[in-house]
Formats: C-alpha cells, structure tokens, sequence
C-alpha cells in the first residue's frame, strides 16, 4: 500500500489535471529528475557520459518525435533518421555559414527545417493511410540520405559529406567535457519532453488521437484532417530534427549521411513499439531497452558461455544479439503491443491494490 | 409536451445521390423545425444514414439544395456542418477508442477551443484556463448522461450500451444545435433503450436541441417523434405526424413487403 491514492482526492480539475495526479508519482519524477541533474553528472564516469547516457537521451528524443507521428497521430513513418540528418547537417550549416550564430539558435533552426522537410513528405498522408504511407516515408529517407552524399554544398564541400562539428559554445562556456554535454542534452531533452507531454495533453494532442482512432468521425467533428497530420509530421520532424543535431554536436562530433541509414530509422522506430506506441514516458523506456540490451548481451553471452564451457566466438555472439532483439520485438508487437510503458501501468495498478487484490 | 416547435431550420430540397449505379436516395424533399424530433425509418437500405451523411457533409449528393438556417447550399462540407452547430453519432459506433471517455468528450469541443499548439505546448496560462473552462462543460454532460464512474476509462473496453451513450455525449460536448442521431438505440436491452429515450427527450427538451433521429423500434418513434419521413429504396413514400404515417397504406405494404 505504498503506492497508492486513497486519500488524495481532487478537489479541482486543475488537480485533476496535472501530469502526475498522484502524489507518489510527482515525488518519483522529482527524485529522478534531482537524480539526473545532481547525482549522475557528480558521480559517473566518462564511459557512461559517451556511451550510454548522451545517446540514451538522444535516442530518447528522437523516439518521441517518431512517437508524435506514429503512436499519437497514427501515421506510420520510416523515415525518422532521414530527419535526424536534416537535422545534423542544418545546424552545422547554421554555424558554419553564420558567423556568430548561437548554438541553441542553429539547434532551433535546425529543428525548423527539418519540421519544413517533414511537411512536405507529409503531404502524401493526405492521400494514403498505413502500409503505403511507410513507403512514402521510405522514400524520404532515401531521397534526403542521397541528396546529402550528392551535393557537396550542404556538407560544405567535405569529403563523401562526412561534416565535423565544432564544439558546442553558449555564452562563452565552451561544452568540452563529456559531462557538460550530458547536461546541456539532458536539458534540453527533459524540457522538450515537457513540452511534448503539453501538447498530447490538451487539444492538439486530442486531434491527433482523433485522427489516428477514427478519421470520419474526426473531420465530423469539425477537426480538419489535413492541418492535423501535417503539423504531426512538422513536430514529430522538428523533435527528429533537433535529435539529430545534438546528435551531432553533443555526441559524434563527426558524421556522414550514412550514418542515417535506414537501420537507424528502424532502431527509432523498434523503441517506441518495445517502449509503447502513443506514451512518452514509452519514448525512454524503449531508448533505453534498445540501446541497453546490446551492451547487456555483450557482457551476458560470453560470461554464460564459460559458464556452459560452450566455446562462443564474436560472430556468434551478435547473431544472437540479433536472435534476441527480433524475438523480443516480436514479443512486444505480439503479446504487448503497448509496450514497455503499459508494462510498468500494470504493475503500478497492482502495487495500488497490493496487498489486497480483488 | 412544453417546448415550442419553430421554424423550419433545415431544408432539403430534391436531393439525390448515387453511388456508380446505385441510387441511395432519388429527388428527396423534407424539412426539420427548430427543437422538433424528427424521425427517419425505412426498411435496411432505404437510404436512411445516406440522408444523415448528406446533412453534415460524409456524402455530396448530386442533385439537391441543402438549406441549413437561411444558407443555401449545394452540399454541405463536414468542417461547414459542424461550425454550424450540426453534431451526429454513427450506426457503428465511431469512438475515439485509445482515448477515455473524458478526452472523447473533450474532443467534441475541439471547434470552441481557441489556443494553437505553441500555447499548448507551454501549457501554463491560456491552454491550462481553456483547458479548464472546458473541462467544466464537459463535466455537466458527464453528469446528464451518468457516466462519471467511467470517466477515465478507454472507451474501447466499455460494453456496447455505455459505448453509444459516450458517442451521444461526444455529439453533446458540442452543444449542437442539431443533433443527427443514427440508430442510437440499436443492439440495445429495453432498459438501455429506456435510458437512451429519456436523455434525447431531456437533451430536447432542457437544450432545446433539434433531433433528426433514424431507429428501427416502431414504438420509441412513435412516442418521441413530432413528425416522420418514411424512405424506402431511396425514396420518400410518407411524411408526417406518427399517426398519419402508421395508417398510410404505401408505408405499411414497405413495411409488409420486407417482412415476409
Ligand atoms: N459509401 C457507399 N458506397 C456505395 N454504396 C453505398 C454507400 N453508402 C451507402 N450505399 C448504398 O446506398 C444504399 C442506402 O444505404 P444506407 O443509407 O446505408 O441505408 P440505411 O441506412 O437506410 O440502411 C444501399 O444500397 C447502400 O449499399
Ligand atoms: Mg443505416
């Protein structure tokens, strides 16, 4: 009976209607929050920093904005890392070509375009639902990945488009360790995590939901289909977007267009149907499984191995890696097409009761 | 009954609409007066939720004149029709299922909401106060129709009966002028057919709403309606008070015909 909300009745709608209504909750996210702004930054080391949390919270973003389009508005894309590198290679052409441009102001920028690119490979949404749609969207995902290979301009005539940022500068605070990286992702991840969380809650998130549960009755409604699909696809881009350029600037340093490959964009996608499809607590919890497993699995396999005294190469050890992954999204889309963010409902449903189930 | 029946509010004028070869409605003439009950019947194909998709814009008939308080219109478009204060629910019911009861509701308002998602996404102030006078309106509805224990809940695991009154209040949270209702008491027991009974008729008569009603149960439609149009194969064969319907010969041979 530790989690529960006997006792906290609402006396409001404004209590009603908060993010967290129930007070266990609220102290969680604060206690998590405190966790990740003071604890982590004063206690973990460099390999946490680079190769696990920065790419955890990018991923993270980059997942909500697929989860916008997809879990929320019901349009299925495959494009998202095709709008990472829009992204990327915006804000590095903000800074490179803008003397004196603002990092966050290029990060903004960068967002922004990739809302715009987002728009128009979103016009065919007015036209095709569904399978057809995520053909549509796989289109962009090839045409942007080749136009960066293809014109040298936007790589500022770099080699096969690989572009090195330089570091990230604010306020003449230069972000060179990885620890401050990690702070300045966090905080803009947390912040537009907030923001996300804003909308699906209120109006425009409901037109989404509308739109992805039942069109007709939707635009019966009076909600016009066509401004509702695209401003998911220019949200969902823009939070791609500014994925990728933190992406970029906060954990790479350097990329190329390949590094968006479809792969990628299928990586973002297994997160939020592993983490829950429409659930931006989902968005994290799929980012951090997907990235986490493999590190898990490459310390697993081989310790197992010894222990079975069965003789594991490297090989081996990623086709199993892969065995695992396809099994375990198989699970998800089958068993618990909600996800890991439904997983964790259930479980705080029966922690509420505990220990009087009914 | 105590409410006064007005003038008439909505027009159709010879309407007719197909669909490739096949004639849903052919030349169609009726009229609905404000904060009358205006029933549609007809056998399984008359043409009866083609007149109601005609009414807010699903369907663009292609003959006809469509006259909705003084606007003369060759068709109606679905945006137009809801500004204009027509709200409707669906023979299958068309809920917003991954959503709860309370966000269904508050979608129905969506028209009368004003902030634009940046106001939204910063949520404190002017989305936060929408939210709540909003909040506010669509509580009173979840009052009226007796749904407050479920107000959290994802419609898609209601029962069928709680289902079509959610999609009524859905219709409600509008605050229609008009309300298109089709076949709202279909599949239902007597006493949710007696529940959805009293809350048209108190929807009429407390909002002076206007109700175009299709159901198949003879007798709710002869006890709630002021007047009724029969269609059978996508024409008109009688329009009238119950009482004069009933006894009309061309209605009961429909009506025959389809039964033996
Ligand atoms: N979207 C549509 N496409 C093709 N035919 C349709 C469509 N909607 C209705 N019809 C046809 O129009 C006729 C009338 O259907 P409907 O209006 O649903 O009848 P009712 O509601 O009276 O049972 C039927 O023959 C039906 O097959
Ligand atoms: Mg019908």
């Amino acid at each position: 009976m530790i989690y529960r909300e006997t006792g906290q009745f609402k006396t409001s709608y404004a209590a009603d209607q908060q993010i967290f209504p129930i007070r266990q909750d609220r102290i969680g996210i604060a206690i998590l929050l405190a966790f990740a702004f003071v604890v982590v930054p004063l206690t973990a080391g460099n390999y946490w920093f680079n190769a696990i949390l920065i790419p955890f919270l990018i991923f993270s973003l980059a997942a909500l904005g697929l989860n916008i389009l997809t879990g929320y508005a019901g349009q299925l894309s495959l494009g998202s890392a095709a709008f990472m590198a829009v992204g990327a290679y915006a804000a590095y052409n903000f800074q490179v070509r803008i003397e004196g441009m603002p990092v966050l102001l290029s990060f903004i920028l960068a967002g922004l375009t990739a809302a715009g690119v987002g728009i128009l490979f979103g016009l065919p949404s007015l036209r095709i639902k569904g399978f057809y749609l995520a053909v549509a969207t796989l289109a962009a995902q090839f045409f942007i990945v080749w136009c960066l290979t293809k014109f040298p301009y936007l790589s500022n005539y770099s080699a096969s488009g690989v572009i090195s940022v330089p570091n990230v500068e604010i306020l003449g605070y230069t972000f060179d360790t990885p620890q401050s990286r990690y702070l300045l992702v966090l905080s803009i991840v947390s912040l537009m995590a907030l923001l996300a969380k804003n909308m699906v809650r209120s109006s425009t998130g409901r037109a989404w939901m509308a739109v992805r549960d039942m069109d007709v009755a939707a635009e019966v409604i009076g909600i016009r289909l066509m401004r509702t699909k695209l401003l998911a696809f220019a949200i969902s881009s823009f939070y791609c977007g500014v994925a990728g350029a933190l992406y970029a600037f906060c954990y790479l340093g350097s990329v190329e267009p390949d590094g968006f490959s479809l792969d990628l964009s299928f990586k973002i996608l297994f997160m939020i149907i592993v983490g829950g499809v429409g659930s931006i607590l989902g968005s994290f919890l799929g980012a951090a499984f997907i990235l986490l497993v493999p590190i898990f699995l490459d310390i697993v396999l081989p310790w197992l191995s010894e222990l079975l005294h069965l003789p594991v190469d490297s090989a081996t050890v990623s086709h199993m890696q892969l065995m695992v992954f396809g099994e375990l999204i198989m699970f998800f889309l089958i068993v618990e097409p909600h996800g890991l963010a439904r997983l964790w409902q259930i479980g705080k449903e029966k922690l509420r009761l505990w220990p009087f189930p009914h | 009954m105590a409410r006064k029946i007005g003038e008439v509010i909505l027009d159709l004028r010879h309407i007719s609409l197909s669909f490739g070869g096949v004639k849903a409605l052919t030349d169609i003439s009726f009229d609905v007066r404000e904060h009358e009950i205006r029933a549609i019947i007809g056998p399984n194909g008359a043409g009866k939720s083609s007149m109601l998709n005609v009414i807010n814009g699903v369907y663009r008939p292609q003959q006809g004149e469509i006259i909705f308080q003084g606007e003369h219109r060759k068709d109606m478009d679905t945006h137009a029709a809801a500004a204009a204060g027509i709200a409707r629910t669906f023979q299958n019911i068309a809920l917003f299922k991954g959503m709860t009861v309370l966000d269904n509701l508050m979608t129905g308002r969506n028209l009368k909401m004003r902030c634009n998602f940046l106001q939204h996404a910063l949520w404190w102030g002017p989305a936060q106060r929408e939210e709540l006078e909003h909040r506010r309106k669509v509580e009173e509805i979840i009052d009226f129709l007796e749904i407050e224990h479920i107000r959290k809940t994802p419609v898609g695991r209601l029962p069928y009966g709680l289902q079509k009154r959610v999609e009524l209040g859905r219709a409600l949270a509008a605050e229609p002028k008009m309300l298109l209702l089709d076949e709202p008491m279909a599949g239902m027991n007597v006493e949710e057919k007696q529940d959805m009974c009293r809350f048209i008729l108190d929807v009429n008569d407390q909002f002076g709403t206007t109700i175009v009603l299709i159901e198949h149960d003879m007798g709710v439609v002869m006890d709630i309606s002021d007047r009724v149009v029969v269609l059978d194969y996508g024409r008109k064969i009688a329009d009238g008070t119950p009482d004069e319907v009933k006894n009309d010969p061309e209605v009961i041979a429909a009506y025959l015909g389809t039964q033996h």
